[in-house]
């Protein structure tokens, strides 16, 4: 791992919401084609951490680095930054007035000035692959959140990002379509792209991330790789959070 | 039944051209107040607290006053207590302005804060500016939920043209009594005639505009 380039580098940072410190010195180095998922009960500010790394959130105090750039919200170049993290949301939010295909396509052509047929034949293809060329010129509300939550992940795609951020993006969805969006993004871990996933499916989880971060209280609590963390969690904290998930038998 | 006297002389003519009083008014009127009511409803949802207070009283104001009061106090009011000494039509654009800015801009405001910002948020992530994000994602689609619903108070306010007749304009309605007047002794029953043409002449100019508006209602719904 220690040969690859660092694409994000996160130093120090703290965000506060009015009193409440909702991150605290959190720090943590990404490098390229690492899967990294965090974990953390709910309120843990995984979803604030994420979105603080593409400028959504304002941080109080540290840095944030994408290849050595800052990510500044109030900055010029933030919109630059923004083109390079993808981040798809809990709440599959694509864009109801257009069809998916101009869903896909609307940023590359207006932000990217690319042309607009390549980025149609792009769009295209990208669809195909996650099953859902029948549907380019539905519209948002003719599809099920399974089928909303992938076009919004092929229009994170289609700007060729660098870092990919998931928002807890199955946790909206009725149980039977958590397996197709969880599969869009086991096909993105195999293209080994660079990935950030908060996510409460544990076994996804495993499976996909070359390292677990636990999240709780604002602090990183555990930085391992999945088998350890899972099989044997160093902190109680850990160990707390990972029974919430176990039932036992009758 | 009284139609034969609209084929008097220039009879239909002047009933025509009263409808393009009563049109020309709520026409008018409507495209003050789409302006002004954008203004207002975009200040609305700043949520500033001077702000909402002085929109909910004029909002108020609006709902409680009949149409007919304001149009007193601007047209007979003013002349006396300014000296302004107002045109009719004026006032009545100044009336129904007034009532659709309030209309308008409630509706603008309702639009506005019914867009998630998660909406902002994902054209933002995508690398989209703010003026992109307004152009290409918010605008669209507040423009979409605000037609449909304006074209509904552009027939609300044609119906309601037929009160500026009482402070002197010369609308379809009043040249209609003006006619039954006129032909009182030569045919005594033409007012089922000429209210009925009356009442076929709005529905002709208001109903192709509901339609229009429950088309787009429900193309973009």
């Amino acid at each position: 791992m220690g040969m690859e380039k660092e694409v994000l580098k996160i130093e120090h940072i703290h965000k506060k919401f009015d009193d409440l410190t909702v991150l605290e010195d959190v720090s943590l180095t990404v490098h390229e084609g690492e899967i990294i998922v965090i974990v953390g009960p709910s309120g843990c500010g995984k979803s604030t951490f994420l979105r603080c790394l593409n400028g959504l959130e304002e941080i109080n105090e540290g840095h944030i680095y994408i290849d050595e750039e800052p990510v500044n919200p109030a900055g010029k170049n933030i919109t630059k930054i923004r083109e390079r993290i993808g981040m798809v949301f809990q709440s599959y939010d694509l864009f109801p007035h257009k069809t998916i295909l101009e869903n896909v396509c609307l940023a590359p052509v207006k932000v990217q000035k690319r042309k607009k047929d390549e980025v149609k034949e792009e769009a295209l293809k990208l669809l195909e692959r996650v099953g859902l060329s029948a549907k380019v010129n539905s519209f948002p509300r003719q599809l099920s959140g399974g089928q909303k939550q992938r076009v919004a992940i092929v229009r994170a795609l289609i700007m060729h990002p660098e870092v990919l951020l998931f928002d807890e993006v199955t946790a909206a969805l009725d149980p039977e379509m958590v397996r197709e969006v969880l599969d869009v993004m086991l096909d993105l871990a195999k293209q080994k792209r660079t990935m950030l996933i908060v996510t409460h499916e544990m076994a996804f989880a495993r499976a996909v991330a070359d390292r677990v971060i636990f999240l709780d209280g604002g602090h990183i609590v555990e930085d391992a790789d999945p088998k350890q963390f899972f099989d044997s969690p160093k902190t109680d904290r850990a160990k707390k959070f990972l029974s919430t998930f176990e039932f036992e038998e009758k | 039944m009284g139609f034969e006297v609209l084929l008097k002389g220039t009879n239909f003519i002047r009933l025509l051209q009263g409808l393009w009083v009563a049109l020309r008014i709520s026409l008018i009127s409507v495209g003050i107040s789409i302006v002004l009511g954008i203004i207002l409803g975009t200040l609305m949802s700043l949520k500033k607290p001077v702000i909402t207070a002085v929109s909910r009283v004029y909002l108020e104001i609006v709902r409680i006053m009949p149409q007919m009061v304001l149009l007193f106090i601007v047209f007979f009011g003013f002349s006396k207590a300014m000296g302004l000494n107002l045109p009719a039509e004026a006032s009545a654009i100044i009336v129904f302005s007034f009532w659709g800015t309030a209309e308008m801009g409630d509706l603008v405001r309702g639009c506005l804060i019914s867009i998630p910002v998660i909406q902002y948020e994902s054209s933002y992530a995508l690398g989209m500016s703010k003026f992109n994000t307004y152009f290409y994602v918010i605008i669209p689609q507040i423009i979409r939920r605000l037609i449909p619903l304006s074209i509904n108070l552009i027939t609300r306010m044609i119906k309601t043209t037929s009160l500026v007749m009482m402070i002197g304009i010369v609308e379809v309605l009043k040249v209609g009594q003006q006619i039954i007047e006129a032909n009182r002794k030569s045919s005594p029953h033409a007012a089922f005639g000429v209210f009925a043409t009356v009442f076929l002449l709005y529905f002709l100019a208001c109903w192709p505009i509901s339609r229009l508006s429950k088309y787009l209602e429900k193309r973009w719904s």
